[in-house]
């Protein structure tokens, strides 16, 4: 299938996405809008992650830290100078915090620039560590990013946080960013960047052997991951619309890495699927703990069956579907046509 | 003949069964019922239940209770309320334990304009600028103006120091309210230091606070952290009086702490088994407590979610129909509302006023040792 | 700072180290031989000490007996998780059995919710560990005594284990090269399962001291408990029994004097913890006394 026809056929998706999206905000209640706006920052946070870990190889646990930086950025900016000066009731806000404003387009760049920032930071010490040691290090790093959080009231109002954050992150927003996520990676790991993070994840020695600067490909590689994560947290933010440092705990980091390997690590389709399943499911698993009734016997919701249930199919994902969902492989528009020919043509005999 | 007259009746009454299933008021409930702040949660649920059971009606329909966990999680309680207010299409919101969850949800429930109640969230910034916003309780800044009070002249305290869970909403705002009125009645707070939710060792910190030698230490805990502090406050030591929040009300704090909460005071709602000149209501609730689980303490989040319920129900019927928008009107009238709880007037911020009650540890039970209503 | 002050710091330092240290040594067995970050110990942790709760309640078993049964479940439970959760996963991707162990994490805390209520329930100390010992303006509990003896004990029959025994032998053959071990003869499995089951058992030990010393079971009780002791592990050098003793103590101890100098700063406690181990990865990546764990080409 030619370069053309290709193009053709994302941009066709892309508009039936649009048609989708404006079907939905018609005719879709509040609740589902929440879950499809879930489903497209959930993706962002997997697509971000799974550039980091499953396409370079980088084991990085740090993702709650970048989406924290990426939240806290984007709301002061978004959040009008009363509101602030209302928010801050323990101690006032400093005077920097409390005049920043920019419109919101430019608050979730800046919260995700801002993400890239301490990406680069913390990832010019912490990148020379291998595996095992680079998780630990990066689960540290998160941690201390939520304790600065909490321990800085004058600039994040402390464990009070923030509410009332204007909701400008409507399905539109959501979605436009996470297809602009989706474009962006795609392009680097279909480019020579891309294939670069594949050799230093399959064999570092060998990729440096190579002649590959390793620790700077590693670097833009984290940094890309660590801006989309800031994206992610932005969009998160003002989604819920209010944000505190208990948000962004290590469970958080966690969500996002089991979409990774539920989907497959290094597979794009695969985050995109998973992202959907996963958000569609934690939902769905309510019912569990809601009250059955058999005619007039009733039997009561146990609180707390969501998440054993839940984690029981986590692990039976992982100990029967170890590469997840969808391994290494990708969606291409070519599989699909040859598959839906193949079928036809069967049908047709 | 007979048996088509029994089927004829039989016939009528599913008829009138389906009417009435059909024709409910949907009350949404959300608490933590897991998760970090769950005992909270499970003991208001089961005040809520008690009610809706007492009272199962209002306008002549049944009412249905839609209970969903939010996990003690801000994002699930938003999703929560959403979950409420667009699937089960509730009218009116019962909810939360925990300030920060009362926050997320409340988000909600105002753009979608339906009211909610909040049980036993005590943070100023609940209700503030909110118009769907309401609350049983009293907030903190009037509860801590309490706690100081007492410390001041109660226990006679001039220093104070502050254990305050930082990463806590509710423990950092109470420590800031009682540090402001202590300094305002005349005190002076010694020390104020802090540490986080989960740790169990405040050793380090009690040591450096016993060195400053205050008359009065306030720990605005919960009360499980609360008990195992003043744990160690005993193993260190020290002979200071201690004093905390509403979070420490619970039938456990004895049991868990032992001999090391002997003496120890709390500011509370005005509610507690132990109330000699109890009202009507409150010894009906009591009562009927004690035959519903009569291995559970009564206890004030249960009287709580008790009171929240009846209110809602109050509201609906001076709105005389259940539609959201009547409701938040006829709640934010409310006036001298008649609970467990006291009397309950809804202001202008949408708070209830209501005094400070205060608890002491006496001979191993918890005792209530009168109210207070403090000048801001 | 008097120095009765000091001292009185340096016991409460010591004795919130050694428990640390005690939870750190499962942590450590474990990643040595499989490198594993075995989630789920936190868990095993608080099941150790909810059992002997049980034991007296439900079964009004004698005490001792009750925290020898607990020991004894737990262990199961350990060899249990690693036989449902971690065998099925030895030749997968690592990132497989670490997602495993977490989940089996939520699943064991979920579950106690389940079965037992979230609400915290009360322990019964025995008067004589009540009581702390006065030595001038120093308090001495009796644990801050019994505490570091026992982990110092525990730490040194390990090693014993480890070095001089025959399954201690396998443990150190797996650890170097698990593969190779197979085809020695080393019986694999049995080895893992006992590795196991001390780590467990010694995490239930942790979680009974653990729930004397701080007097009080919750479900959430293993979490932050876990995540330190694993941070001590690391910094005494994972894999090595006498630095998770060595890490934990000193953490114990950081922590406690960093309020202690510091008490403005009290707030930042746990980022103390995490910072010092970034500083400690960057230095010294093997931690303390680690040695270099070859990366499995």
């Amino acid at each position: 299938m030619g370069a053309k026809t290709n193009a053709i056929l994302n941009i066709l998706a892309a508009v039936l996405l649009g048609l989708f999206i404006w079907w939905a905000e018609e005719n879709l209640d509040g609740y589902m809008i929440q879950i499809l706006n879930l489903i497209a920052v959930n993706i962002i946070l997997a697509l971000s992650l799974n550039l980091i870990y499953g396409f370079t190889g980088l084991f990085s646990l740090g993702h709650a830290g970048f989406m924290a930086i990426g939240a806290y950025v984007c709301s002061i900016l978004i959040l009008a100078p009363e509101q602030k000066e209302m928010l801050f009731i323990l101690e006032p806000a400093y005077d920097w915090v409390q005049s920043a404003q920019a419109p919101f387009f430019v608050a979730v760049v800046a919260g995700g620039l801002a993400a890239a920032l301490f990406g680069v930071l913390v990832g010019i010490p912490l990148l020379r560590l291998g595996d095992d040691y680079l998780g630990m290090a990066t689960l540290g790093f998160a941690e201390i990013v939520r304790i600065f959080a909490i321990n800085l009231p004058r600039v994040t109002n402390g464990a009070l946080g923030f509410k009332g954050i204007p909701d400008h992150a409507n399905l539109w927003w959501n979605f436009g960013w996470c297809l602009f996520t989706l474009y962006v990676i795609i392009r680097l790991i279909r480019s020579n960047s891309g294939n670069v993070f594949k050799a230093i994840r399959d064999d570092e020695t060998a990729a440096k052997a190579m002649g590959i600067d390793v620790f700077r490909q590693k670097l833009l590689s984290f940094a890309l991951g660590a801006f989309f994560a800031g994206v992610g947290g932005a969009l998160l933010g003002s989604l819920v619309a209010t944000i505190d440092p208990k948000m962004f705990t290590f469970v958080l980091t966690f969500n996002v890495l089991m979409i990774v390997v539920t989907g497959g690590l290094g597979s794009i389709t695969g985050s995109v699927l998973a992202g959907i399943a996963i958000t569609v499911l934690l939902e769905w698993l309510r019912f569990v703990e809601n009250p059955v009734y058999f005619g007039d016997w009733e039997l009561p919701g146990i609180p707390g069956m969501r998440m054993v249930v839940f984690s029981l199919a986590l692990i039976f994902m992982i100990l029967f579907r170890r590469e997840g969902f969808m391994g290494k492989r990708e969606f291409s528009w070519s599989w699909a046509v040859g598959r839906f020919f193949k079928k036809a043509g069967r049908h047709g005999i | 003949m007979k048996k088509l007259f029994v089927l004829a009746f039989l016939m009528v009454l599913a008829l009138a069964g389906t009417t009435l299933a059909a024709d409910t008021v949907k009350i949404g409930v959300y608490l933590p019922l897991t998760g970090q702040m769950a005992y909270g949660g499970q003991l208001e649920l089961e005040g809520i239940q008690m009610a809706s059971k007492e009272a199962p009606t209002v306008l002549g329909k049944k009412v249905e209770l839609f209970v969903v966990d939010n996990k003690s999680d801000k994002v699930e309680a938003a999703n929560a309320v959403k979950r409420l207010i667009e699937k089960e299409k509730v009218v009116a919101i019962i909810g939360t334990y925990g300030s920060s969850l009362a926050m997320a949800g409340g988000e909600v429930a105002e753009k979608a304009g339906v009211p909610m109640v909040g049980t036993s969230c005590t943070n100023p910034l609940v209700t503030q600028g909110k118009k769907y916003s309401f609350r049983v309780c009293f907030i903190d800044p009037f509860q801590g103006a309490g706690a100081a009070t007492y410390a001041y002249s109660g226990l006679n305290a001039k220093t104070a120091a502050l254990l305050v869970d930082v990463s806590n909403d509710y423990s950092v705002g109470l420590a800031t309210f009682f540090t402001r009125s202590f300094t305002k009645v005349g005190g002076q707070v010694v020390a104020n230091l802090k540490y986080q939710a989960g740790d169990q060792d405040f050793t380090a910190q009690l040591t450096e606070i016993i060195s400053k030698k205050p008359d009065v230490l306030f720990i605005p805990s919960y009360f499980a952290e609360g008990a195992i502090i003043m744990k160690q406050v005993k193993e260190l030591g020290a002979k200071f009086n201690v004093m905390g929040g509403d979070a420490m009300d619970n039938p456990k704090i004895v049991e868990i702490g032992g001999a090391a909460v002997e003496g120890f005071v709390h500011t509370t709602f005005p509610y507690d088994p132990s109330m000699k000149d109890m009202s009507p209501i409150a010894k009906k609730f009591t009562e009927n407590w004690k035959k519903a689980f009569p291995a559970k303490e009564p206890n004030v989040n249960a009287a709580l979610g008790y009171d929240t319920y009846l209110m809602v129900l109050d509201a609906i019927k001076r709105a005389g129909k259940a539609e959201p928008a009547a409701i938040t009107k006829a709640l934010a009238a409310t006036k001298g509302f008649e609970g467990v709880t006291g009397s309950t007037t809804i202001n202008a911020t949408h708070d209830a006023e209501k005094p400070v009650g205060l608890v002491q540890i006496k001979d191993g039970k918890k005792t209530y040792i009168g109210s207070i209503t403090p000048k801001l | 700072m008097t120095w009765a002050m000091f001292v009185q710091h340096a016991l409460n330092g010591l004795t919130l180290g050694s428990l640390y240290a005690l939870i750190a040594i499962g942590y450590t067995m474990v990643y040595g031989i499989l490198r594993l970050i075995n989630f789920a110990h936190s868990e095993i942790f608080m099941l150790g000490a909810y059992f002997v709760l049980w034991g007296l309640t439900l079964f009004y078993l004698p005490w001792f007996v009750a925290i020898v049964v607990a020991i004894v479940v737990t262990a199961a439970i350990g060899i249990l998780v690693d036989r449902v959760a971690y065998r099925p996963l030895r030749d997968a991707p690592r990132i497989s059995a670490l997602i495993s162990a977490i989940g089996v994490s939520f699943f064991l805390q979920n579950l106690t919710i389940v079965a037992f209520g979230a609400l915290p329930r009360e322990v019964y100390r025995p008067a004589w560990l009540e009581n702390p010992i006065l030595m001038g303006e120093v308090r001495v509990l009796p644990l801050t005594l019994f505490v570091p003896t026992l982990s110092f004990l525990l730490m040194l029959g390990l090693v014993w284990v480890v070095y001089k025994t025959k399954p201690g032998l396998g443990m150190r053959a797996i650890s170097k090269d698990i593969e190779t071990s197979y085809i020695m003869g080393v019986p694999v499995n049995r080895i893992i399962s006992l590795t196991f089951g001390i780590g467990s058992a010694l995490a239930a030990a942790s979680g009974i001291m653990w729930a004397l010393r701080y007097p009080q079971l919750q479900p959430v009780m293993g979490s932050i408990p876990g995540f330190k002791a694993f941070i001590a592990a690391v910094f005494g050098g994972i894999g090595s029994i006498p630095g998770a003793v060595v890490g934990g103590i000193m953490l114990g101890v950081i922590e406690i004097m960093a309020v202690a100098f510091f008490p403005d700063l009290a707030g930042y406690r746990d980022a103390f913890a995490f910072i010092l181990l970034i500083v400690i990865l960057l230095i010294k990546p093997t931690g303390l006394m680690g040695a270099r764990l070859e990366d499995k080409v």
